[in-house]
């Protein structure tokens, strides 16, 4: 074992100029280098309770991953990793360590945590690069899944059944498959091509992914089981429909939800000169919303050329992005309105968005969330003047999967009812992610996949 | 890949196309569509489903070419592929119960229509069916719409064929002549299916409209789609496309597709220029 390295801070991440990166496409952060990764790796203590284990949704075994690191051996830190998490160069660069791994670590108590996320991404990156050795392909035993929707859950268990040796099928209603790691998080922040090498992973083990494929529309759930005869379907549909504020002006030209937004910008790559889609990013933009989605959509912008300002209507201590994405985005340029919430949208003459009005807040006793509850000062009204507005403020399910299949309970506000391990109150049918939990993370998502694949294994079986 | 198997030009701006798609066809109804890409760079546009043959297994699309997505589709032919077509979206035009219903169709919007018409028909549905275009070398699909309607009336803007005047009209017309329809069902440029729906309110006949708004997944997830109906705001694609003509608001709606105008005047110059180009 090498020696401890005492020092109070992390290991910088190399990252591009802010006042360059911010008009560019490009990774934001540029990961360790060997000699970084390896220096970092020294920071962590090898405890013997491993704390930081406990706050990984899916257990990676972080202290022999790091120890690996620490002397060098980054393939075998990789398979380590790679045993509990199938996708580790992107939970490096998007997971939310500081709440969860680095939330626990001990050297945190005195000093910053060890980098566990960036030790993660370094490890998965260096894998990509430079291993050549191919995946073990499975025996078939002849059993069918399907896999409704190609997001990190989806693909967690059509990976985690390849290996089991299931024929799975998934089935992706856009064409290019990945959910919002593809049209959600933006490129400078989690590469397509790393998105693109764990869906070829996933071919290489025989996964079949059927794109343009809406389910509830060209086939029902029933259809998978009767005619296609899938054994188990699990659904990993996503999120949803955006939500808007039902303030006035919504619908004036220039008014966004985050996803279409990003959508053009993510998937059909509106940025590029050669893409045929268009994009409306006016010369001033207010995101409205304080997560991982306003934060990108704020970056996007600013990347178009405008002025960019967050409107939140709690506090910098309630933003619920990631801690890196907000230093990013102030490091970037972009205006912080906390404690602001809108209230009307005003339009030109033509229709097009011109003025935003909002209202001071001042933060009250928690709500039903646990979070301190913004309440409107009185008098505070004012106006702010953008010809952009992006509404960032969460999604509601898709109805589609729930209103074609019979018997398919759901809650109230449309999320899908399981179990434990995923299971629906359909036979055969599990769902896990986004669509069970309402909009949450790519590493719950991965879970939730992880757990169902268990679940259609036993279930399998047992028949 | 989705194959073309047929391509007709309709007239010199409008073109069909039947698409080889069978799981497509297998569930396709009248008032859905599609979204189709063209190549890998290139834009998601929704067409609806014109005609479906579900032995066959195939789609027909009729489009007009008015932007670079659909100039490009327009320079495909037969034994092409697109590179993405998925379907069916939306929900289906609501014909149950329905014994007379007077079917307006304006532009392109005859395409969208004619499936609706045929429906109507073929569930034994008494149709009078209003068809109008600019002039008479626009006209199409007359023959089939003569076919299936127990009326029919054609309507060109300036009188070069059928009869001079606009499709309200010839509604007018049939309304006060008597005509009862249970449900009047529109399908052209948003201006015509706001002055239908303001005819009929006055005559109090329920109106169905098809709105076409800017979309970019046609599956519920981005809310560009978004319309006003009632005072409730309505996702076209998951919603829709149909919807209660007395309660869109057609104004918003009509700007809102102005949106990329600007932006689409050049792309189609761009495309119309790179043609030019390789044609020399
Ligand atoms: C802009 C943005 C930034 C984010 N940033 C972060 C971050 O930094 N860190 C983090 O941990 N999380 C982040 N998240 C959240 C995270 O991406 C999601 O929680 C996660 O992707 C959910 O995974 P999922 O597999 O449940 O669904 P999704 O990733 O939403 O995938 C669902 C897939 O199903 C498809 N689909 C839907 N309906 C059907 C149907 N009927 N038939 C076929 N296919 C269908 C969709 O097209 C989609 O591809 C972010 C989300 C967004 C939108
Ligand atoms: C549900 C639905 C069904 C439709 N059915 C038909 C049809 O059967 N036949 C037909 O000719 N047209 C139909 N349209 C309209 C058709 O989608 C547009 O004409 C087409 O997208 C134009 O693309 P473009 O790139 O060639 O033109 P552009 O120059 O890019 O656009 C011209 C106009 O088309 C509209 N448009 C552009 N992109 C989109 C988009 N992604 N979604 C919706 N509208 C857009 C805008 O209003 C724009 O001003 C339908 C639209 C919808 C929403
Ligand atoms: S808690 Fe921190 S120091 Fe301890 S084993 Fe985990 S990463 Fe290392
Ligand atoms: S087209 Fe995206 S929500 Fe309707």
């Amino acid at each position: 074992m090498a020696t401890i390295n005492k020092s109070l801070v992390k290991n910088e991440m190399p990252v591009q100029p802010a006042d360059v990166r911010n008009r560019n496409f490009s990774e934001v952060a540029l990961g360790y280098t060997k000699d970084q990764a390896i220096d970092e790796a020294r920071r962590c203590l090898n405890c013997k309770h491993k704390p930081c284990i406990e706050g990984c949704p899916v257990n990676v075994n972080i202290p022999d991953f790091i120890a690996e690191v620490a002397n060098g051996n980054f393939e075998t830190a990789y398979q380590i990793i790679n045993k509990t998490n199938s996708l580790p160069a992107i939970c490096g660069r998007v997971c939310p360590q500081e709440k969860q791994c680095e939330a626990k670590c001990v050297r945190g108590i005195k000093g910053e945590p060890v980098g566990i996320g960036r030790l993660e991404r370094f490890v998965a990156d260096w894998h990509i690069a430079n291993s050549t050795t191919e995946p073990e392909i499975p025996k078939s035993n002849g059993h069918k899944v399907a896999i409704v929707g190609s997001g990190p859950a989806g693909l967690t268990c059509a990976g985690d059944l390849a290996k089991l040796g299931y024929e799975v099928t998934i089935f992706e209603a856009f064409h290019l498959a990945g959910g919002v790691l593809v049209y959600g998080i933006p490129e400078f922040r989690l590469p397509k091509h790393i998105v693109q090498k764990e869906i070829d992973g996933l071919k290489k083990l025989n996964v079949k992914i059927e794109t343009n494929m809406v389910i509830g529309k060209i086939l029902s759930i029933d259809e998978l089981f009767d005619e296609y005869e899938f054994k188990a379907v699990f659904i990993g549909s996503g999120a949803g429909l955006p939500m808007f504020m039902n303030i006035p002006g919504e619908n004036f030209k220039g008014v966004y939800s985050a996803n279409e937004f990003l959508t053009r910008i993510n998937l059909m790559k509106a940025y590029k000169s050669d893409s045929d889609t268009p994009i409306h990013c006016g010369a001033k933009v207010a995101v409205v919303g304080g997560g991982n989605v306003a934060m990108d959509a704020a970056r996007c912008a600013k990347r178009l050329g405008a002025d960019v300002t967050i409107v939140y209507r709690r506090s910098e201590a309630e933003l619920p992005a990631r801690l890196e994405e907000i230093e990013h985005a102030k490091e970037e340029g972009i205006n912080f309105n906390l404690l602001t919430n809108p209230i009307e949208i005003i339009g030109t003459e033509d229709g097009w968005v011109k003025e935003l009005v909002c209202l001071k807040m001042k933060l009250s006793e928690p709500d039903a969330s646990g979070r301190a509850r913004p309440v409107p000062i009185e008098g505070s009204e004012h106006k702010l003047s953008v010809d952009c507005v992006i509404m960032s403020i969460g999604t509601t399910p898709n109805p589609l999967i729930k209103n074609t299949t019979e018997g398919l309970a759901t809650e109230k506000w449309g999320g899908i009812i399981t179990d434990e391990d995923g299971l629906t109150s359909r036979k055969g049918v599990y769902a896990g992610g986004d669509a069970v939990t309402g909009a949450a993370t790519v590493i719950l998502a991965m879970e939730a996949g992880k757990k169902a694949a268990k679940a259609i294994d036993d279930y399998i079986k047992s028949k | 890949m989705y194959k073309i198997i047929k391509k007709e030009i309709l007239n010199p701006a409008v073109t069909k196309m039947v698409i080889d798609a069978p799981l497509i066809a297998k569930k396709a109804e009248p008032g859905q569509f599609i979204m189709l890409r063209v190549d890998e760079n290139g834009e998601r546009i929704p067409l609806t489903i014109a005609d479906y043959d579900r032995e066959k297994g195939n789609v027909t699309i009729i489009f007009q070419i008015v932007g670079a997505t659909t100039e490009k589709l327009n320079r495909l032919n037969e034994g092409d592929n697109l590179h993405d077509f998925v379907g069916p979206l939306g929900k289906k035009t609501e014909t149950e119960g329905l014994k007379k219903v007077a079917v307006v169709g304006g532009g392109v919007g005859c395409a969208i229509a004619f499936p609706v018409a045929k429906k109507l028909h073929d569930e034994g549905v008494e149709v009078h069916s209003i068809i109008g275009f600019r002039n008479k070398d626009l006209i199409f699909l007359e023959k089939e719409f003569a076919e299936i309607s127990d009326k029919i009336f054609v309507m060109t803007d300036d009188g070069s064929n059928g009869s001079k005047g606009l499709v309200t009209d010839a509604l007018k017309e049939l309304l006060d002549s008597g005509e009862k329809y249970d449900e009047v069902i529109t399908i052209g440029p948003l201006v015509m299916m706001k002055f239908v729906s303001l005819l009929t309110k006055k005559y109090n006949v329920k109106t169905v409209v098809s709105m076409n708004p800017v979309m970019v997944d046609g599956t519920g997830m981005c809310g560009g789609c978004r319309v006003k109906v009632g005072n409730e705001t309505k996702f076209a694609c998951v919603d829709g496309p149909d919807f209660d003509g007395h309660q869109v608001d057609f104004d918003e709606a009509i700007a809102r597709t102005q949106m990329y105008q600007q932006f689409e005047r050049k792309a189609h110059e761009d495309t119309c220029n790179l043609y030019k180009m390789e044609v020399k």
